[in-house]
């Protein structure tokens, strides 16, 4: 609904993917000088000027299909490769983890809070890398450009844009079960207590008034929770304290990364359904994905030079069996992009194109003026 | 006061959206329809008094055309009129009116939607049937649309667009007390806060303008000439339409409030918040005295759920309705 919410998505979402591949760069012992370059690369092609600049135009959000096939792009931007299991697990801890901040958010304009913490945390990643850092700098520019001005409504608008992407995603995670955070049902805790939104009051209090606007009586009622008063607001600036814990790194070498995937099925194969949208990629998706593949460097799969594989799981067994056990309701349907620089960029597209229009359907869009589908149409 | 009854399984959970419950009541069949919004659908479930019979219906969001991406549903409202019920689906593309069964679509109106997206989304939002035979629709730009409705039949035409509010309208509704003296018929609340009060007829008048305080207003009822408002602060207001002098000021959630209903017969007012909590209160109005006394009566906490619809099911507030993000099903409580 909102055309704001992509930006937010996306980076509260890459800043998640960072966080668990720091954490198992670390686990696996990969040496630093490559943890670093994977790192690197992954920002780098994250904060891509031109892909950034897609991103930041007024449009609808992404189909969770488009959005995944980004992200395992993003992932194999750099030395580091992922098996289909280990980018299934990635994908889930990053988005039952955002699903999580956008609920626990006081107010929706917090989630702008959650995106500057992710902000921060990618700026220190990359402090020593000048060239990188500029342009993290200009996003946080972007971001306060964007957003600063939008009153409540409108950032609830966002919010619930982004609650009817994650809706029904109960995917049990194991960092997140063990805090209580989540129940074993996979929904998540929303706690009667602790302090209230910035802006508003403890509830309890009924106050009347006659006409001339003089209070007549005060009632107190019992709120059935356990409230305290607002804390102070976190700074929406460049630099500043974002005072919410939300978007913040949870993970650390000694708390590893887990999702369960059984007794998840049940409500998991309803959101399938109606996601699974009979229609081909919309055309600004294609658009986006076009221009993130089209000018990108790929790193070929067969360098075993520096190229190596990161594992989500604890062994390579482990990885085998979720592969195999995966319920076909979480399944994501993503499709293997093998894009090298070698091609032309139109044979690319093509391929994109092909692998993306479903079983004999015909071809989208037959909107005027769209450039990028008429090539396609033409070849 | 009130104790929970068997829930109502739904076909999908319920989005997150603003008033997402319409519920309407079929004495003459002893029949009640729910109706629930999920992302691009609506789920209306008929469900028989004596709790034995329950049949489902999905109703789909109208694309103009194939190749456009799916329009998600902001909010499927039953509206009453004397003469007939209907049920008035508004979406980002435009908005359907069916008959209250969902069966025939009767009616569809298209929304100006720019070629490619703006900043500002466009859609339809926040439905009100007014007096003898209005149905009133608000829009993201803060226009309202005014629809005439004949007493049966496919002819509706717009009768005129109303132009004051500047930010999205949020939610509207019509005076429901019944009564004949009321000047003012319509409420309309937008993202600012601000209430707008209207009185109907050929050409609707503007009888006061309420402003907020920068914060959105999510939920608005109108009753007995007193307008009781829901914001995203969590606390609800109650005003006197014409005039606009407040009433009362309540504390009420401590997260944004998603729904408010009042039960005209008996003055009940329930309220439901992202804070996992419906509340129950009672409105005393003394015309005499011209104040209005709020009363706290009952709390039911949904656990672990953020709340985002509450009706209640008669007009004696003797049973009420729940919904809530991510949730399959509609959680009925009754009197004790």
């Amino acid at each position: 609904m909102s055309s704001r919410t992509l930006p937010l998505l996306f980076i509260n979402l890459g800043g998640e993917m960072l966080y668990i591949l720091d954490q198992r760069l670390r686990a696996q012992n990969i040496p630093a000088d490559k943890a670093k370059k994977v790192m690197n690369d992954i920002i780098t092609t994250m904060f891509n000027k031109k892909f950034l600049e897609e991103l930041f135009k007024p449009q609808e959000l992404y189909s969770k299909k488009a959005l995944r096939t980004v992200f395992d792009r993003l992932a194999h931007a750099s030395i580091m490769r992922l098996n289909q299991a280990s980018m299934d697990k990635l994908y889930d801890l990053m988005t039952m983890a955002f699903k999580y901040q956008v609920l626990l958010c006081p107010r929706p304009k917090d989630i702008l809070l959650v995106s500057f913490n992710h902000m921060d945390a990618i700026k220190d990643f990359v402090k020593d890398t000048p060239s990188i850092l500029s342009q993290v700098d200009e996003t946080y520019q972007q971001l306060i450009e964007m957003y600063s001005s939008l009153c409540s409504g409108e950032f609830q608008l966002i919010r619930q844009t982004l609650l009817i992407f994650f809706q029904d995603m109960h995917i049990r995670v194991s960092i997140f079960l063990k805090d209580k955070v989540q129940n074993s049902n996979g929904r998540f805790v929303l706690p009667t207590s602790g302090p209230v939104p910035h802006g508003t009051q403890v509830p309890g209090l009924i106050r009347m008034f006659s006409c001339a606007g003089e209070e007549t009586n005060r009632l107190q009622f019992t709120n059935g929770g356990n409230y305290t008063a607002a804390v102070r607001e976190g700074s929406f600036e460049i630099f500043g304290d974002r005072v919410t814990k939300l978007g913040t790194n949870m993970y650390s070498v000694s708390r590893p990364v887990e999702t369960h995937m059984s007794g998840t099925s049940k409500n998991s194969a309803q959101h399938t359904k109606v996601n699974a949208a009979p229609n081909p990629l919309a055309k600004e998706e294609l658009n986006l994905l076009a221009k993130l593949m089209g000018g990108l460097e790929v790193q070929k799969p067969g360098n075993t030079d520096s190229g190596f594989r990161v594992n989500l799981f604890s062994t390579d067994e482990e990885e085998e069996e979720a592969l195999i056990s995966r319920p076909d309701e979480l399944a994501y349907g993503v499709i293997n992009i093998q894009a090298t620089k070698d091609q032309q960029a139109n044979a690319e597209l093509t391929k994109i194109m092909g692998e993306f229009t479903e079983s004999g359907d015909q071809s989208p869009s037959s909107s005027k003026g769209d450039d990028l589908l008429a090539m396609m149409d033409g070849l | 006061m009130y104790h929970k009854e068997k829930s109502i399984q739904t076909k999908n959970s319920a989005s997150a959206l603003y008033n997402n419950l319409g519920v309407l009541r079929i004495a003459p069949r002893r029949l009640t329809y729910f109706a629930v919004v999920h992302a691009n659908v609506v789920n209306m479930v008929s469900a028989s008094w004596d709790g034995l019979d329950y049949s489902h219906r999905q109703l789909q969001s109208k694309e103009p055309n194939v190749a456009t991406s799916t329009s998600l549903v902001t909010q499927a409202a039953f509206c009453v009129l004397p003469s007939r019920d209907l049920l008035v689906v508004t979406s980002q593309k435009g908005i359907q009116i069916y008959e209250s069964d969902g069966s025939i679509m009767v009616y569809w109106h298209a929304l100006e939607t720019p070629d490619t997206p703006t900043d500002k989304a466009v859609f339809a939002r926040g439905i009100s049937a007014v007096w003898e035979s209005y149905i009133c629709v608000g829009v993201s730009s803060g226009s309202i649309l005014v629809f005439d409705v004949p007493s049966k039949g496919s002819n509706i035409t717009l009768s005129e667009v109303l132009e004051e509010h500047t930010e999205s309208i949020t939610d509207m509704a019509s005076e429901c007390s019944g009564s004949q003296e009321c000047i003012a018929d319509l409420v309309s609340a937008d993202d600012g806060g601000n209430l707008c009060v209207w009185k109907s007829g050929e050409e609707f008048q503007l009888l006061n303008k309420i402003h907020g305080f920068d914060m959105s207003c999510s939920s608005v009822k109108l009753w007995k000439g007193t307008v009781v408002a829901g914001y995203g602060t969590g606390q609800i207001r109650l005003y006197e339409a014409v005039t606009g002098i407040l009433h009362a000021e309540v504390n009420a959630h401590a997260r944004w409030i998603y729904s408010l209903d009042i039960a005209p017969f008996s003055g009940l007012l329930l309220s439901a918040a992202e804070d996992s909590l419906v509340r129950v209160w009672h409105l005393n109005l003394t015309p005499e005295s011209n104040s209005v006394e709020v009363a706290h009566l009952h709390n039911e906490c949904v656990t672990d759920t953020q709340i985002c619809g509450a009706k209640f099911c008669d007009s004696d507030g003797y049973a009420f309705a729940v919904t809530g993000y991510d949730l399959s099903e509609i959680i009925r409580y009754t009197q004790s």
